[in-house]
């Protein structure tokens, strides 16, 4: 018997339990440490998915628990399928998806580009560049609310600095042609920097010697552009493509703050739509339909999107 | 072509996942496109069959 704490405990511990206990194997005490979590995973995500797959063939309604529920079958599928207004909601998110990524990884890239290049200032200009991820969407759509102010908005001010006539001639969160523009400018506003953040790590874990090499072989710039650069910083590209796609897939916060869907349903993403349908309407059944819907799409495309990111990697 | 084709009979994974990762993007677009509703209309159960074929055939041999 040593003096140490832990064997002072153990000595006073009931043989009965401590025989227990040697006799656990490497593998039951690890089942034992991994249970809680694996217990938490099914309890908060798995039984939830399989829950509101049930629900999405039932007419269910939360507000009224009381009443049967009616087993509809496929009719809620039918129905979100065959609906033009949740048709048009999939376009705009759409418009919103494919344009937010195209700038934010355009915009991102050429700003890592421009980071990794060492100059005097770098770490102050990265720090003032990412500042924009780390305020609340509903921070970000307030303050973009201010500046699309028709009458005293900054960015009505910019464009008609640059373009000639009045500021107050249009109105970018009121307009239907310009208010999906709108959230778009605001969400690369705001994301663009965590692209940014992405492509750097990329771009710094290019070795040197590569390009010393490609000098060694008079390379141009360009040709060491798209032959180094591209392809060794394409997998973090990619992940920040995946990263983006699926947040702006479920984009919610900084839409309602700054349109709240409008003008009419124009911006309108899915994600504000099935919020209506779950909690404003009331149709739990169908909203839980259009919600298993939207998992499918999404988990679809991760899939393919990890393997491609997998491919990418082993070459 | 015929590698793809043999790779499709021998059930090999690389092909099989090329068809089901195919049938996902194909839902997705009939999902977003702005032009045909009766093509919304099966988008869904497109990415769904892709979508199971993806994470059956990734248990096949490569």
């Amino acid at each position: 018997m040593t003096g140490s704490p832990i064997d002072k405990i153990a000595d006073k511990t009931p043989m009965r339990v401590a025989r227990n206990i040697k006799g656990l194997s490497d593998r039951t005490i690890a089942w034992i440490f991994v249970a809680p979590t694996i217990f938490l995973l099914l309890a908060v995500n798995i039984f939830p998915l399989i829950w509101t797959i049930r629900l999405s063939f039932t007419d269910y309604r939360v507000n009224r628990p009381n009443r049967d529920v009616e087993w509809v079958g496929l009719r809620n599928y039918e129905r979100i399928l065959n609906d033009p207004d949740i048709w048009n909601t999939m376009q705009a998110t759409a418009h919103f998806l494919i344009w937010t990524i195209v700038l934010q990884v355009l915009i991102g890239f050429t700003l890592a580009y421009l980071i990794n290049k060492k100059f005097k200032g770098n770490d102050l200009w990265t720090t003032i560049i990412v500042f924009p991820m780390m305020l609340s969407p509903a921070v970000v759509g307030n303050f973009w609310t201010f500046l699309y102010q028709p009458q005293i908005g900054l960015f009505n001010y910019v464009v008609t600095f640059f373009t000639g006539g009045d500021p107050a001639s249009f109105s970018m969160i009121g307009d239907v042609h310009l208010a999906p523009w709108a959230i778009v400018i605001a969400d690369t506003w705001m994301w663009t920097p965590f692209v940014m953040l992405i492509c750097l790590a990329g771009l710094r874990s290019i070795p040197d010697s590569i390009y010393e090499a490609a000098e060694c072989d008079r390379a141009s710039k360009w040709r060491q552009f798209w032959t180094i650069t591209i392809p060794m910083a394409l997998p973090f590209l990619m992940l920040a493509v995946l990263f983006r796609g699926i947040e702006n897939f479920k984009m919610f916060d900084l839409v309602v703050q700054l349109t709240g869907g409008g003008p009419g349903n124009v911006t309108t993403l899915t994600s504000i739509d099935l919020k209506r349908e779950a909690f404003e309407k009331w149709r739990t059944g169908y909203s839980s339909a259009y919600a298993v819907i939207l998992f499918v799409t999404v988990f679809g495309l991760a899939s393919i999107y990890v393997k491609a990111l997998n491919k990418v990697k082993e070459r | 072509m015929s590698n793809f084709i043999n790779g499709l009979f021998r059930l090999r994974r690389s092909p099989w996942e090329m068809v089901a990762s195919i049938l996902i993007a194909l839902g997705v677009v009939m999902l977003m496109q702005p032009f045909v509703l009766g093509v919304y209309t099966y988008s869904f159960i497109v990415t769904l069959v892709g979508t199971v074929m993806f994470i059956i055939v990734s248990h096949f041999p490569e």
